[in-house]
Order: C-alpha cells, then sequence, then structure tokens
C-alpha cells in the first residue's frame, strides 16, 4: 500500500544558542497508510509533540523529508503552503482550555478554517458549522457562546470540529484526552474512532495512556528522547514489547484489575528521561537500561525487523535496540 | 477488622458564592483504618478535594462552611478542635500532599531547610538535629545523593524528584493519616510507577493510612484496600477493592469501569467503550431523587423522586441504588447484589 505520511530520517533540533541543542525528533522514519490510526507513546519531553507539529509545518524540518500522498512537503512553510495543505492535515491539540481562543464564539472558532474557502457563502459556513457541532454532540445554538461557557469534554469537542470542519484526511490528535475525566475520555475516543470510520480518516494519535492508545491504533509507536524505539501493531507492541524501554513502560501501566496488580511484579527502572539536550552517543536509553551492555554506550542501534524464527518471514515489528541485533 | 482510625460521619460542606450555595458535599461518611489505603474515586466536581481539604482545615472560610458532620481521629473530633494533645493536627497526624508539588514547597528555600523547619515547629528538633533528619527523610523517599539535593532549592529537582520531597517534607512528623490528591495525575507512568511504590512501600515501614485520591481506576487497583465512589457530593458505593472492581452494584461504579479500556489478551474481540452520557450535575441544585438518574441507563421512576436508602451488599460493601431494594426485582447485567455471586 502507498503511504498518506511518509516521514524519512525526520529531524527537529531548536538551537538555545550557546551550543545548546535540543535533540527534540532526531532521525525518525515512519508511514502511515490511508485510514489507519497510528498512536504515539513516550514520556513527556521525549518529542511527540515536536514531531507532530513538524509533521504540520508549524516547525521548519532541521533535516529529513516528510511526502504527503507522494508529495514531498516544504522544509519551511510559507503562508500559501498552510493554505493548500491546511485543508488536508489538520491537529486537535491537548488542551482543551488554552487552545481556545477565549474572545472568539463557539461558531467562529470552529468556521475559522472555512476562510480557506471563499467560494462559501455566509449561510453556508453557518450551515457547515452547524452541522459539525451536532456531529460533534454539541448543538447549533452553541455557536454564539463562549469556550469558557463549556467544560473541558464539550472543549475538546469543539477542538475536534474546528479540525475538522474542512475535512482534512490527516489528523494528528495530540493527547486530545488527557485532560478529560476517564467518562469524558471514552466519549471523545469513541467520537474520534466513528468519525475516523465515517470519513476515512488516518490519525497519528498521540497519548500518554497506553491502554487508551492500544485500544484505539492500529499499530503503536514508542519514543524516547526523540528517538523512535520500537513501532507495532498494537497487541505486538502492549503484548509482546520488545524493547527494554517499552518493557518498562507497559510494566509501569496500571490496569484495572486489582487481582493483576496484587501479582505484578515492581519493574520500576531508577531514574527519568535525561535532557534532550546535547545527547551522548550510543543508545539515547543506556543510562537506565537494565540490560545495557558496553557496545551500547557507543553505538546507535538502528531500527529494524525484530528476528523471526523463520528467514523468509519478515517482522512488522520494528525496534531499535541491539540485543536484537 | 481493627477499630478505625479515623470516622468521618455524615460531612456536609457548601460554598456561599455569587451564583448561590455549591452544595459541594452531602452527607460522606466513612472510616479510615491504620496501615491501609482508602481510594476515593469519580469524576471532576463531584467533592473529592473538599472532602480531604474538611480533615485538613483547607476549606477556606468564608465562603466555606462546614455546616453538619463530625471527624474523629482517634475519637477526637478534628473539624472542632485543630489541636490534639497541644499539637497541631495539621502536619503532624495527617498531612497531605498533591498534584503540583509547589503547593506545599517554598521555591526560596533549600529543600532540606524546608523538611527541617516542620520539625523543629511540630517536634521540637534544634536546627542541626532537624537538618540531620530531613536528609533521612529525602533517603527515605529515594532522592539519590540526599545529603546533597538537602542543600538544592526546588527549581532544581526535576518533577519526579520533587514529588519526592513533598513527600520527605509530608511524612516529617510521621502522621498517622497520609492524604494523598491526586498525587500522580501530571506524571508520566514510569514516574507514576516510582512514585506508587514509594508510597506502599513508606506505608509497609511506618504503618500510616493513606487516602488516595485519584480519578484513574488503574491507580485504585494497584494501591487501595478500600475504595469509595462518589458522585455529586455524596457516596453512592464503598467497599473493598475486589468488590468495587469485581462485584460493583451501582450503576455509576460500573459506569466509570466500562469507560475505561482493558488490557486483556484473550478476549479477541474487544469491548467497545461505554461513555457515560453528560455530565456531572452542578452542585447548586444537584437533582431530586438519585443524583445519577439523569445519567443512569436503569434510571426508574423512584430515582427521580426519592433518595435511594443505603442497601449493604457485603461486610463492607454498601452502595445506595433503587435497584438493590427489595421490591426492584432482578438485578441488570453486570452488577451484583450479594457478594461472590458474579465475576
Ligand atoms: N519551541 C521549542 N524550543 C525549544 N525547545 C523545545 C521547543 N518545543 C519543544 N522543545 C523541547 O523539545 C523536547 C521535546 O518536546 P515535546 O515535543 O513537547 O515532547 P512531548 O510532546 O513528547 O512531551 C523537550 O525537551 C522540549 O523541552
Ligand atoms: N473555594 C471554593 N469556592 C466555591 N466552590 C468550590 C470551592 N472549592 C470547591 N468548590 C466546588 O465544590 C465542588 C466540589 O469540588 P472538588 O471537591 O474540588 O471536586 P473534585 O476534587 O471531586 O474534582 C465543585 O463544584 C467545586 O466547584
Ligand atoms: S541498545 Fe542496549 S542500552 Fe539500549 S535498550 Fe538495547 S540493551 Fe538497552
Ligand atoms: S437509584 Fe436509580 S437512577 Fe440512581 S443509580 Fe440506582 S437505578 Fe440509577
Ligand atoms: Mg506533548
Ligand atoms: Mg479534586
Amino acid at each position: 500500500m502507498k503511504p498518506l505520511v511518509d516521514i524519512q530520517n525526520l529531524v527537529k533540533y531548536f538551537d538555545l544558542g550557546g551550543n545548546l541543542r535540543v535533540h527534540a525528533v532526531d532521525d525518525i522514519s515512519l508511514s502511515i497508510n490511508p485510514r489507519e490510526i497510528v498512536g504515539l507513546v513516550g514520556e513527556s519531553g521525549s518529542g511527540k509533540s515536536t514531531l507532530g507539529k513538524t509533521l504540520l509545518g508549524l516547525h521548519d524540518k532541521t533535516d529529513g523529508r516528510v511526502y504527503y500522498d507522494g508529495q514531498m512537503l516544504p522544509q519551511r512553510y510559507q503562508a500559501r503552503d498552510f493554505r493548500a495543505m491546511a485543508p488536508k492535515m489538520q491537529m486537535i491539540f491537548q488542551d482543551p482550555y488554552s487552545s481556545l481562543n477565549p474572545r472568539m464564539t463557539v461558531g467562529e472558532i470552529v468556521g475559522e478554517g472555512l476562510r480557506l474557502r471563499p467560494e462559501l457563502s455566509a449561510n453556508e459556513v453557518q450551515d457547515r458549522v452547524a452541522y459539525w457541532l451536532k456531529l460533534v454532540g454539541l448543538s447549533p445554538e452553541h455557536r454564539s457562546r463562549y469556550p469558557h461557557e463549556f467544560s473541558g469534554g464539550q472543549r475538546q469537542r469543539i477542538g475536534i470540529a474546528r479540525a475538522l470542519i474542512l475535512q482534512p484526511e490527516f489528523v494528528v490528535c495530540d493527547e486530545p484526552i488527557s485532560a478529560l475525566d476517564v467518562s469524558v475520555q471514552a466519549q471523545v475516543v469513541n467520537l474520534l474512532g466513528e468519525l475516523t470510520e465515517e470519513l476515512g480518516l488516518t490519525l497519528l494519535f498521540i497519548a500518554h495512556d497506553l491502554s487508551m492508545v492500544r485500544y484505539i491504533s492500529a499499530r503503536m509507536a514508542v519514543m524516547y528522547l526523540g528517538g523512535l524505539v520500537e513501532i507495532g501493531t498494537s497487541s505486538e507492541v502492549f503484548f509482546d514489547p520488545k524493547h527494554p524501554y517499552t518493557q518498562t513502560l507497559i510494566s509501569s501501566n496500571p490496569e484495572a484489575d486489582p487481582i493483576h496488580e496484587r501479582n505484578r511484579q515492581s519493574t520500576t527502572i531508577q531514574g527519568e528521561i535525561p535532557s534532550p539536550v546535547n545527547v551522548p552517543a550510543g543508545c539515547r536509553f543506556a543510562n537506565r537500561c537494565p540490560q545495557a551492555m558496553p557496545r551500547c554506550s557507543t553505538t546507535t542501534p538502528a531500527l529494524k525487523p525484530v528476528p523471526t524464527a523463520s528467514k523468509d518471514l519478515q517482522s512488522q515489528q520494528l525496534v531499535a535496540c541491539h540485543l536484537y541485533d | 477488622m481493627s477499630e478505625p482510625l479515623l470516622q468521618v460521619e455524615n460531612l456536609h460542606v457548601d460554598f456561599q458564592t455569587y451564583g448561590g450555595v455549591v452544595q459541594a458535599v452531602r452527607g460522606v461518611s466513612f472510616d479510615v483504618i491504620a496501615g491501609q489505603t482508602l481510594a476515593i474515586v469519580g469524576e471532576s466536581g463531584c467533592g473529592k478535594s473538599v472532602t480531604v481539604q474538611s480533615l485538613m482545615g483547607l476549606i477556606p472560610m468564608p465562603p466555606g462552611r462546614i455546616h453538619q458532620g463530625s471527624a474523629r481521629l482517634r475519637g477526637q473530633d478534628i473539624l472542632v478542635s485543630k489541636m490534639i494533645a497541644g499539637q497541631d493536627i495539621r502536619g503532624s497526624q495527617i498531612s497531605m500532599i498533591f498534584q503540583d508539588p509547589m503547593t506545599s514547597l517554598n521555591p526560596t528555600m533549600n529543600v532540606g531547610s524546608q523538611i527541617a523547619e516542620t520539625l523543629e515547629v511540630h517536634r521540637g528538633y534544634s536546627k542541626s538535629e532537624a537538618f540531620a533528619r530531613a536528609i533521612e527523610l529525602l533517603d527515605m523517599s529515594k532522592i539519590p545523593e540526599a545529603a546533597k539535593r538537602a542543600k538544592q532549592y526546588p527549581f532544581e529537582f526535576s518533577g519526579g524528584m520533587l514529588q519526592r520531597a513533598m513527600i520527605a517534607m509530608a511524612i516529617a512528623c510521621e502522621p498517622a493519616i497520609l492524604v494523598a490528591d491526586e498525587p500522580t495525575t501530571a506524571l508520566d507512568v514510569t514516574i507514576q510507577a516510582q512514585i506508587l511504590d514509594l508510597l506502599s512501600d513508606l506505608q509497609k515501614e511506618t504503618g500510616m493510612a493513606i487516602i488516595l485520591i485519584t480519578h484513574d481506576l488503574g491507580v485504585v487497583a494497584r494501591m487501595a484496600d478500600e475504595v469509595m465512589v462518589m458522585y455529586a457530593g455524596q457516596v453512592v458505593e464503598k467497599g473493598s477493592a475486589d468488590d468495587i472492581f469485581y462485584r460493583s452494584g451501582h450503576p455509576y461504579t460500573q459506569g466509570l469501569r466500562q469507560a475505561m479500556p482493558t488490557n486483556n489478551k484473550s478476549t479477541e474481540a474487544e469491548r467497545t467503550l461505554e461513555s457515560i452520557d453528560g455530565s456531572p450535575p452542578d452542585l447548586f441544585n444537584p437533582p431530586r431523587g438519585c443524583a445519577y438518574h439523569p445519567r443512569c441507563p436503569y434510571s426508574m421512576q423512584v430515582c427521580a423522586k426519592q433518595v435511594p436508602s443505603a442497601s449493604k451488599l457485603g461486610p463492607s460493601h454498601q452502595t445506595q441504588c433503587w435497584l438493590h431494594h427489595d421490591m426492584a426485582g432482578p438485578l441488570p447485567d453486570g452488577l451484583v447484589s450479594v457478594d461472590g455471586a458474579a465475576r
């Protein structure tokens, strides 16, 4: 299948001056097929949002390429690039509180993107806004109200309507449920699932709730300190993680099942994610990895298929770790 | 079961606001047992924080008012008197940790001295004794190089380390009860696991009770002995962790559980998430009858009229729902009437 989004060796550094350089996204390759939901997990600071924003041209690319439907996207977006790509690629942001302009009405917020469609009359714009508000479970009467009059879950719905009104094909959902109560998370996840099905959307779904990511995504990618350390189907990655970091992450995930929790062995790793400023050579997980070997601190492991029993079978699960060399 | 350390009875708290009176907590009762963890769960706004803030003397009055109820710590009502045997209860008998460590830490003072100060105030330690003990406490909270860290300021600590420092400060006076309000909500899962392990270890070492507020049922399953489910300022169900997860009797508890994905490899066909429609009621005007009735899939006529009475489902398991009334007929799928009846 031809990927819809094809990311090749994408790099995004932030220069802080004085030789300090944040390796936010460092040589990531990932392709996303049409109508696929790929989940992206990893500790905060691992570069998930930066990857999402760089894909959409919200950051200039330091290096590497992104192809959309076969077409290479510019390294640095100009206004016309946003105009061209916004109807195709959109983003839903984490914070339903700060990502909506408090001085705009809900109707203005949701309809804003339609300015890119000057052929629509004012009435048509109104109709579409009403249609989308209904589709995300709000009511057309909410048009004239302001964001502060809504709950977190409702604001997230407003953010979803705003992103989807242009009927994009690809949406980066950056922690769309993290700020919400469990009951509301289920509402938003179900809504995204239904809309994806109905509209044929392709999603990059960033979240730190591993169970939710497994639930919604077909494939799951794991980031650590700017790099992709593992990717595979959600059940491969969740139930049979290969990378020591993924293993730690999955085993840290508390399950809503007391018997399971009582039988859990404590496998917490020590320490915290190091600073992405001027990262050391070798595997970035080496200083916390219980299985680190000498070569781990000198040679960076490449992301490659997990070895399989038979030579003819190539696994779709990829891992970046010397244990599988 | 041993005598409860803390007995909260019929607690009512409200807030006078310009929009009217917010009835934040409406008749909450629960016990806390020494050495055990009680988890309080429920959606935001249902009164979890206000409940524990009342115990900590943290309700701003006005606008707040505790207008009914008692909370007896080893028999003494701590809502009435703030002191037991000449000691401020807060900080010495009960202490609290928060989601944001900077709620309890002072940014302009080194971490060791802040902990030491608690010991000087509550325990009469000398300055040097107190600082030495502060280092021990940081070490107990698994902060590496505690002696060096004690001399550093909060801004020099990472998020996980700040959480540990706050815990060290909270346990300084060996409280009988540690109240933790969403302590790991802002943390990554790996750091969350470290902090939860730390709390369990400290509980084993010191025998303190923990009241843990969280909206994450995974965290509840990992930590809780007893669980109390709150909705609209009231307790709708309480019981052991197993009661709540395997034998829940209240539709709201069931709703919360079904809203979360389960990670069961063996169930091939994925269960779809059942969301709870709508949102919790505003507490200016809580619904009549059962507060959950506008959202409850099993709501009956009586539910909108009369407050359900409490039904005892097991030794420490009880719920407030009309479905458990003798006259209500068979229970819907998944809800359990008597302990052990279903899994
Ligand atoms: N605009 C920026 N300028 C400098 N550093 C940034 C900027 N945006 C993100 N970073 C840094 O890049 C790293 C990755 O951040 P981010 O992509 O937000 O991670 P995540 O979304 O996984 O939490 C972090 O160290 C962050 O501090
Ligand atoms: N200081 C206050 N003034 C007015 N209302 C308050 C105050 N503190 C809490 N409330 C209200 O009390 C109710 C319960 O709040 P809270 O206990 O914080 O909920 P939870 O912790 O379960 O999310 C909410 O409706 C909240 O708005
Ligand atoms: S490459 Fe080495 S240090 Fe990195 S995860 Fe694998 S074993 Fe651990
Ligand atoms: S009392 Fe009625 S409305 Fe309330 S939870 Fe029970 S069945 Fe539902
Ligand atoms: Mg982010
Ligand atoms: Mg709260």
